[in-house]
């Protein structure tokens, strides 16, 4: 007796039962991932880059790494993430019959959970910051954003998340509850195991993150434009960058509350989304769909900023109808925010509170069409080179406008009663997600890559990129449409109308295509690197671009500009070259910029070991971990010297070399 | 862009347009901290606005247990008010000595205005025991559950400005009214001040319109 | 496609509405996508090098007809929501059999309370004074009324063939109104996940004649064991694949006492807790009284069928 009750407060609920070994799946993938881990590691050590990483990356405030930090991570959850919907597919493509497929629900259940979760908070929402994080400064002639140490404590914070929900997979649970872990649901009366916890402390910690990124990101707009670049001679990707994150400080903190009323319920048995004591599961609903609607456009506006820069970039144009854009990406941020019932239109609403969100929605295809027609006009009379991010700008319209179409079709509420929560919506979101934001962020990545590394990615593979992607993208969606409009539910696990079965295999065969994309992709960067020196970029402007990003060297310099660009135009440097901008050869001087710091990283793993604790009742681990990060955050304050100066010479050597190089090119 | 900006125009080309200043160190001069700390109170008050919500929806739902008519002790939250309000006055005379550059004046201020936080803690945390030792625990109801959330969310964030004000007093203390120290004390003036306009809400909606139910 | 070939009057009028829709939003959908392939492949750099114009960047008119085409079609979307979402509200009773077929003067409507659980749905006919687990049987061209609540989860009641779906909500009561106008059977669905048993949530949808129903009670009467609250309480544990089952009676209150979560003996019902809640209020609920909560759970179990849901419901409200 005596033992056991030591060895829970040690341990509070963990027990060795919770390490799943019996799942042969979980064994395997753990097995490989040790294994791969291993060989990191190991190879890390081997050629002693541990320093190398810690000094220059892992404690760095320079924008620009923790941008391709962030960028690192969701590639490295995308993997994760679509793992699960290879296993999600395979279930249902097999899953016939009487066969209850290979994964029982408890398993399949995790599956499109975390599915949903981390390719919403860790993949989309990381390589969207990463991407502005690393372009915006840029954009708008910055040395750095506002708060540069914060900046690395966000992406931290966003890493302590991602550990967390890793760690579910061998240590207990992920939550079974879909990705919005609805109430009731994921109260303690149907959900008494780890996996909702693991969701809930993961989100929170991650949330947090992501909302300190985003005060960053608005106050570095605000604050530190370069002279000369008023508001409207912002690039379209800043404007669509300032609206994304002006949504993620208003909104985060509905979820973070209705996250944070949910952990009360379930450790401390309040009633705020019970069924009994007078609480209300709706009220978790909308909390949840206040955040979740305009999240999407957290999501789809920087894509639309990165679309817009492609195409005016390579139709040798500027973009067609600037002002409309502009106008367009505000109203969209607005409207975004009065439109989250749409999402319930079958809870029996009256018929005007839903025709009234109903038609709220209808009205942002308004302005998202006026874009997409600002795109089509920007190619009308251009000079369109269709090098790899023009095409999946291409690809991006043809796809999106379909995806658009069925948004607003379910935005009419009657028509939403047969369609909601059926295989039809998926396809929607997948159709606007991947078609839209996914599109976006390779055009993005693959457009910013020799900005960010000084060469291309490589073409071949870029090119078995896009077109895995594209074609697996129809050939896995369009069959799930029709077996929406079939009556097919979602999140169902075994079927018996064997009629489906067809176009279950056809989805799957379009994700089999869909991963030739996604190693294609890998494949651009490795190959990018191995022939880095047939692509090197000396000029700093490899696509004939328009924006002060590329007036400076590829990869830029830790200061970004050795002096700070004066702004006449909307297009910048198109208007410098067009005036025969000399880049200067003297009149340096020294530059101060933010110092590198272990703080971040360190509350980031307290913030895991908390969190940990929580999950798992281990008080001691969150008491202990909880007055860590207080007194480091504390202890942090005390150091005044953040800053050291670079000095004239080597400023002066730099731009030197910079010009040399540009001039043995020529 | 006037020419003032511009000690030495070495971008100049044959449009005559000048293309960069070569100045330096705007960008870390701490104006954009203001700014900031402004939108993060707004994300903040967002999270109260939050909870008020649900408050709102659940201030109804006693499920058969008591109501706030028949729990709230309003002499006492007029008092906790009252120190409240009077700890913004005081920092706002800590203010005035800080444009007055009078380090001892800022530190005895904020001082006296950290124990009038630490007493409306201390009331409220009273007027929480003596409620859950009634039986209105957070756990009794919807309504109990919102009330006790709103009212401690609230409570968290003065604990934490406490905590940070005792921060702040050490750094005076040791550097005195530098730039880094006077943007500090002005982030949490806007905090502080934030706090209380965030209870006068509380008190309003919470206490007097329930008491008045 | 059972969405594009509903066998109900509701299902149908919401799969023209789909096409109708479809169609008006392919009028702008259409030119769009063949303008991008047709600009993509025209302006591609060499092929009309003559066209190209970098200053073309601004077109007042262009960007009129730019903002002025969405907003055309959803002009039009929007008169064909703000019209459908009223008549098809699912709360609003049937005013029409079929297209062809108006409601008789004298139609009396069928009554069927719908209660999800876990995993399984049970369906009680009050007047027949039956009650059956996941077997739906409706007679066909008789306008229905369904109440539909839930034990513990957020469920949705979705039977494709014969109209929308909605919620089925703990606590709380939605409604939906439907008709079915061809005989056959067909399945039902939970359309929203509550947990492991959720994949095999479904019910047969049994259309048939009049004859045909009559013999359908008869032979429901005709089985073993009535619904008891010792049975509805053993019926309530979670379980999977539930075989169809039929209750040859069930209490006329029971509906009522789920609904207001009170059919184990001893336990207050809802609308008790909310007479004392509103007691204790001088102001009787105040403001809040009139949308939220006052409908979303007190509803006497002898007025079960009232119309009562959670959200304001301006054609309701006045019960």
């Amino acid at each position: 007796m005596q033992d056991t009750s030591t060895i829970s407060a040690v341990f509070g609920r963990l027990s060795l039962d919770s390490v799943p070994i019996h799942v042969p799946i979980i064994v395997g993938t753990f097995a490989g991932v040790a294994a791969l881990g291993i060989i990191v590691v190991a190879a890390l050590t081997y050629f002693r880059l541990w320093g190398y990483l810690w000094k220059e990356w892992f404690t760095s405030v320079d924008h620009k790494k923790i941008g391709i930090m962030y960028l690192v991570l969701g590639i490295i959850m995308l993997l994760r993430g679509f793992a699960d919907a290879i296993m999600m597919r395979a279930q249902q493509a097999i899953a016939f019959n009487g066969s209850e497929g290979f994964l029982p629900p408890e398993h399949y259940d995790q599956l499109f959970t975390a599915h949903g979760t981390i390719m919403i908070f860790f993949v989309a929402i990381p390589l969207v910051v990463g991407i502005v994080n690393f372009v915006m400064p840029l954009q708008i002639g910055a040395r750095d954003v506002a708060f540069p140490y914060l900046n690395n404590l966000s992406f931290w914070l966003t890493v302590a998340g991602a550990i967390l929900v890793m760690m579910s997979l061998f240590i207990g649970e992920f939550a079974r509850t879909g990705w919005l872990s609805y109430a009731p649901l994921a109260e303690t009366a149907f959900s008494p195991d780890s996996g909702v916890d693991y969701y809930l402390w993961s989100l929170e910690i991650a949330g947090i993150g992501t909302t300190l990124s985003g005060v960053n990101m608005i106050a570095t707009i605000i604050k530190m434009r370069a002279p000369g670049m008023t508001m409207m001679k912002m690039p379209v990707f800043v404007w669509t960058a300032l609206c994304s994150n002006i949504l993620v400080v208003a909104i985060f903190p509905a979820l973070t509350v209705a996250f944070f009323l949910l952990i009360l319920d379930r450790y401390l048995g309040t009633a705020f989304f019970t069924n009994d004591n007078g609480g209300s599961p709706m009220l978790y609903w909308n909390m949840v769909w206040m955040w979740g609607h305009p999240e999407v456009y957290v999501l789809i506006l920087p894509a639309f900023g990165i679309y817009s820069d492609i195409t005016s970039t390579f139709t040798g144009k500027r973009l067609f109808g600037y002002t409309s854009m502009v106008y367009a990406t505000a109203v969209i941020t607005i409207l975004s925010y009065i439109v989250w019932l749409h999402h319930f239109f079958t809870m029996g609403s009256g018929a005007n509170v839903n025709a009234f969100f109903g038609i709220a929605t209808m009205v942002i295809a308004i302005p998202t069409g006026a874009k997409v027609f600002n795109w089509l006009f920007t190619m009308y009379r251009g000079e369109i080179r269709f090098e790899l991010p023009m095409m999946w700008v291409v690809a991006f319209m043809l796809t999106f406008v379909v995806g658009g179409m069925t948004g607003v079709l379910m935005a009419i509420p009657p028509a939403d009663f047969v369609l909601h929560n059926s295989l039809f919506l998926v396809a929607h979101f997948h159709n606007v997600i991947i078609g839209g934001v996914v599109f976006g962020l390779f055009a993005g990545m693959t457009y910013w890559f020799p900005k960010a590394f000084g060469f291309k990615m490589n073409e071949f593979w870029g090119k078995v990129a896009f077109w895995g992607w594209v074609i697996g993208y129809w050939v896995a969606w369009t069959p799930i449409y029709f077996v929406g409009l079939m009556g097919t539910t979602r999140r169902i696990n075994h079927f018996d109308d064997p009629t489906l079965q067809p176009f279950f295999i056809v989805a799957a065969i379009g994700v089999a295509i869909i991963l030739v994309g996604i190693l294609g992709f890998v494949m651009s960067i490795v190959m990018g690197i191995v022939q880095r020196d047939k692509t090197r970029d000396t000029s700093g402007d490899p696509w004939g671009a328009r924006t002060l990003e590329w007036s400076t060297t590829s990869p830029p310099p830790e200061y970004n500009f050795a002096v700070t660009p004066i702004v006449y135009d909307l297009d910048a440097w198109q208007d410098m070259k067009e005036h025969g901008y000399k880049h200067p050869k003297d009149g340096f001087v020294a530059i101060h910029m933010p110092k590198n710091t272990a703080t971040g990283i360190y509350l980031s793993g307290l913030a895991v070991a908390l969190g940990f604790g929580m999950i798992w009742y281990m008080w001691w681990l969150a008491a202990i971990s909880f007055a860590a990060i207080l007194v480091i955050a504390i202890a942090h304050t005390f150091n005044y010297n953040r800053e050291y100066s670079i000095p004239v010479d080597t400023v002066a050597r730099n731009e030197s070399r910079r010009d040399a190089q540009a001039a043995a090119r020529i | 862009m006037s020419a003032d900006l511009i000690s030495k125009p070495t971008g100049k080309n044959a449009s005559g347009r000048v293309y960069h200043r070569p100045e330096d160190d705007h960008h870390h001069a701490g104006g954009a901290t203001m700014v900031g700390f402004f939108i993060y109170l707004m994300s903040d008050a967002l999270i109260f606005a939050s909870l008020f919500a649900a408050y709102g929806v659940l201030s109804r739902n006693y499920a058969g247990g008591p109501s706030p008519r028949e729990i709230f002790e309003l002499p006492l939250v007029a008092l906790n008010t009252g120190l409240l309000l009077a700890s913004s006055i005081t920092f706002g005379i800590g203010m005035q000595a800080m444009v007055a550059g009078n380090v001892r004046g800022v530190i005895r201020w904020l001082i006296i205005t950290g124990i009038l936080g630490a007493a409306f803690v201390g009331v409220e945390l009273h007027e929480f025991s003596g409620l859950i030792a009634e039986g209105a625990t957070p756990q009794r109801s919807g309504f109990l559950s919102a009330f006790f959330t709103l009212v401690a969310t609230h409570g968290t964030h003065v604990t934490f400005g406490i905590i940070w004000l005792v921060t702040l007093v050490f750094q005076l203390n040791k550097r005195g009214l530098t730039p880094d120290n006077t943007r500090r004390i002005l982030c949490l003036s806007m905090f502080w001040h934030f706090l209380d306009i965030i209870w006068i809400g509380v008190f309003t909606f919470v206490y007097l319109f329930g008491a008045m139910r | 496609m059972v969405v594009m070939n509903p066998t109900g009057d509701i299902a149908l009028q919401e799969r023209n509405l789909i096409l109708l829709s479809l169609a008006v939003m392919l009028v702008v959908v259409i030119p769009t996508m063949v303008l991008t392939v047709v600009f993509a492949l025209r302006y591609r750099k060499g092929r009309s090098p003559h066209l190209y114009d970098p200053h073309f960047h601004h077109s007042t008119k262009l960007e009129m007809v730019i903002w002025l085409v969405p907003l055309a079609i959803i002009l039009c979307l929007g008169v064909v929501t703000w019209i459908t979402t009223n008549t098809l509200d699912p709360f609003r009773p049937i005013e029409r059999i079929a297209a062809d077929k108006p409601l008789p003067a004298n139609a009396k409507h069928l009554d069927i309370q719908v209660v999800a659980m876990d995993w399984k749905w049970l369906f009680i006919y009050p007047e027949q004074g039956i009650a059956t687990v996941n077997e739906l049987a409706l007679p066909v061209d008789v306008p229905v009324r369904f109440s539909i609540t839930s034990t513990s989860q957020m469920n949705t009641f979705y039977a494709p063939t014969l109209a929308g779906m909605i919620y089925a909500m703990p606590g709380m009561q939605s409604q939906l109104h439907a008709v079915l106008n061809h005989a056959g059977d067909s399945w039902g669905f939970s359309g929203n996940y509550t947990g492991d048993g959720f994949s095999d949530m479904r019910f047969r949808l049994h259309g048939t004649d009049q004859a045909g129903f009559d013999q359908w009670v008869a032979k429901v009467k005709a089985s073993t064991g009535a619904l008891t609250t010792d049975n509805y309480l053993a019926l309530e544990k979670p379980s999977n694949k539930t075989p169809v089952t039929y209750f040859s009676a069930a209490p006329q209150d029971l509906y009522g006492r789920i609904l207001n979560r009170c059919v184990t003996p001893g336990t207050a019902c809802l609308y008790e807790l909310m007479a004392k809640d509103r007691a204790a209020d001088r102001d009787n609920g105040g403001i809040m009284s009139m949308p939220a909560m006052e409908h979303s759970s007190g509803t006497h179990p002898m007025n079960s069928t009232m119309d009562h849901h959670q959200m304001a419901h301006p054609a309701e409200s006045g019960t």
